[in-house]
């Protein structure tokens, strides 16, 4: 019956959350004026940035079963893009021959470029494998990547690089918080739109087919590597335009943006979420970094001091019962039944 | 030439090290099929560990002796608490789950300990220098290490290859609920297990506190080196986690000591420098990538 009155357009459970999620998430930095709480709005900034990358990790764990543990790679790839191009317009000098920009354009197509073809890379050698060695493959090559920025002294090595401000956008000023917000908003619904066409597309099914039985769909005649391997690309080109934000966002690139604990982030924002239902890593990034905004204060007000710089204290053990007993993630309990479908 | 031998010997110490480390982490994944994030903080605790009963005592055997009972305890708790919930689970909540326990065991550490890093020195006794290669004064402590490493692969060896437990070991591996079955407590023998693997990166913690320093989060770079060395080396094989340990600890110390140089022959000095620091911190990976091309299930697969 429920099916039914789904198939009938009626307000199910999901639609309503999904909904009510969607006027929050737009509403946002009106609520956090009336509350005046400003900063509110970069904060989320940050939220919809981390969730574009969740979103983009989902894809390939959630519906391709892909354990990725070096998504950071393709996050902090896309920000270095972002960052070295700034660097040298800023100093008007060239990168392998090309001049730098600030222009939004360019720059983000190059990072999303730039990382699609590392994750292509990545991807083509890693899927050779999967199981276990794939989860420790993906992390070395992240960690690679990570050393390779540590080390490129010209880029600011182990300190980062700064950028000279927001990148330019058709004359749209992205500096002011409001308006970076909205185009944060807008870049993450139109990924999550783009997910879920894509999930709900044959190219969809098969992946989703490979995770529950790969031997089956190859059996079906379908060249299994090349579907992972494409939502593999498109995951790390996701995760590469979230990079690009972040750089924008912070003004800052570092390697910090590679380092192995961001991958496991993200994972955690995936799993907390939610897996396989697309909408989940939205949520888990609300909740994951609202706990790592508010939980020190949290902390910090009821006299317990000691804990304040040691959140991660209490979110190490949470983690792990989140993973023993509530398989759903947090979408599953909003959602309900209906909210998996990878 | 010289500097070649003895660049040699550093980079088998650092293999051996990494070998202490992956066997553990290979023996765990072999036989019980559980992907252990949480090996490097043992590693790490094996370490403060042996830090502070060193600087208690005054005697560093005291300090690497203690280790070893504490790191096997805390391992055993860890399996006794989590672990063995997750054996029937897929790689991704042990993953998670064992994510979890880092985050928790380097914010405890930080807590007792904090975030500065605690020193060890090498006792008198092992200070010196000894020349085992003619003209190449070695450090005694560096060869203490690598025949610690060689006794522990001969014992892992003997252990697994010769004995009851080994036998039961192997067999739990392959068929679980037989040797269930046939009246042996398989429980326990996980638990003792991994106090057994705890143990291995206990040491190897312990030993490497007066090189390198003691602190928050030291097991992470090694565990990952460890997980690059069992890929290649075949993930379960100790046979192969020795292998991969000796490569990668070789190619590493090489790629550092001499690509550098080697590019300044055909570059510019500065643009070689930069390059060469990027190369050389990237070789092991482009080893692993070169192996899974060639193996993609490693130099010496395990059944199954």
């Amino acid at each position: 019956m429920a099916d039914h009155s789904h198939r009938m357009g009626a307000i199910t459970r999901k639609t309503a959350v999904l909904a009510f999620g969607f006027v929050l998430l737009a509403a946002l930095p009106g609520i956090a004026h009336l509350m005046d709480e400003p900063f509110l709005v970069s904060t989320f900034s940050r939220v919809l940035i981390y969730a574009m990358a969740a979103v983009s990790l989902d894809l390939i764990l959630g519906y391709g079963g892909m354990v990725s543990f070096g998504h950071a790679a393709f996050f902090g790839v896309g920000a270095y893009v972002v960052g070295i191009l700034a660097h040298h317009a800023a100093e008007g000098t060239t990168v392998l021959g090309l001049a730098g920009t600030n222009l939004a354009v360019v720059s983000w197509a190059a990072a999303v470029l730039v990382s699609a073809g590392v994750a292509a890379v990545i991807g083509a050698l890693s899927l050779r494998t999967d199981g276990v060695h794939f989860i420790m493959i993906t992390l070395a090559f992240a960690q690679m990547l990570f050393f390779l920025f540590v080390s490129l002294e010209p880029y600011g090595g182990d300190d980062g690089l700064m950028m000279m401000g927001r990148n330019d956008l058709f004359g749209i000023d992205l500096s002011d918080d409001m308006t970076f917000y909205y185009l944060c908003f807008i870049a993450l619904m139109a990924f999550l739109l783009l997910t879920r066409r894509l999930v709900d597309s044959r190219f969809g099914m098969v992946i989703r087919g490979c995770k529950q039985n790969e031997r089956r769909m190859r059996a079906l005649g379908f060249p299994v590597y090349r579907y992972k391997l494409t939502a593999f690309v498109i995951a790390g080109a996701g995760a590469g335009l979230a990079g690009a934000l972040s750089a924008n966002h912070t003004e800052f690139v570092s390697p910090d943006f590679l380092h192995w604990t961001m991958s496991g982030d993200i994972m955690i924002i995936v799993i907390l979420g939610g897996i396989g239902t697309l909408y989940g890593p939205v949520v888990g990034a609300v909740v994951f970094l609202m706990l790592e905004e508010f939980l020190p204060l949290a902390f910090d007000s009821v006299g317990l001091e000691g804990l304040k710089e040691h959140w991660r204290f209490l979110f190490g053990p949470i983690l792990i019962l989140v993973v023993l007993f509530a398989r759903r993630g947090l979408f599953g309990l909003l959602a309900g039944r209906e909210a998996r479908d990878g | 030439m010289l500097l070649f031998l003895e660049q040699l010997l550093n980079g088998l110490q650092l293999g051996v090290f990494l070998f202490l480390v992956a066997a553990g982490l290979t023996l765990i994944f072999g036989i019980m099929g559980l992907i252990n994030l949480a090996h490097g903080s043992l590693y790490m605790i094996g370490a403060f560990a042996a830090a502070t009963v060193t600087n208690w005592t005054g005697s560093f055997l005291v300090g690497l002796l203690a280790a070893l009972p504490i790191t096997a305890a805390v391992g055993m708790a860890i399996e006794f608490v989590v672990m063995r919930r997750l054996y029937d689970r897929d790689h991704l909540d042990q993953v998670l789950a064992t994510f979890g326990l880092i985050l928790f065991f380097n914010e405890l550490i930080a807590m007792i300990w904090g975030r500065p890093p605690l020193f060890m020195t090498v006792p008198d006794i092992l200070n010196g220098t000894v020349e085992i290669i003619p003209g190449i004064p070695y450090p005694i402590y560096r060869v203490v290490i690598i025949g610690v490493g060689v006794l522990v692969a001969l014992v892992l060896y003997g252990v697994i290859a010769r004995t009851r437990v080994g036998m039961l070991i192997r067999a739990g591996s392959t068929h679980r609920e037989m040797v269930g079955a046939l009246g042996v407590n398989i429980r326990v023998l996980y638990t003792l297990l991994f106090g057994f693997g705890a143990i291995f990166a206990g040491l190897a913690g312990a030993m490497a506190g007066p090189l390198m320093s003691v602190q928050v989060g030291m097991g992470e770079g090694i565990l990952i080196l460890a997980f690059v060395v069992i890929v290649i080396g075949g993930i379960g094989s100790v046979r192969g986690a020795l292998v991969g340990a000796l490569l990668v600890g070789v190619v590493d110390t090489m790629g550092r000591a001499f690509l550098p140089t080697l590019l300044k022959t055909m570059l510019p000095p500065a643009e070689a420098d930069g390059i060469g620091a990027g190369l050389s911190s990237m070789a092991i990976y482009l080893l692993m990538a070169v192996v899974l091309v060639w193996k993609p299930r490693g130099l010496f697969p395990a059944h199954g």
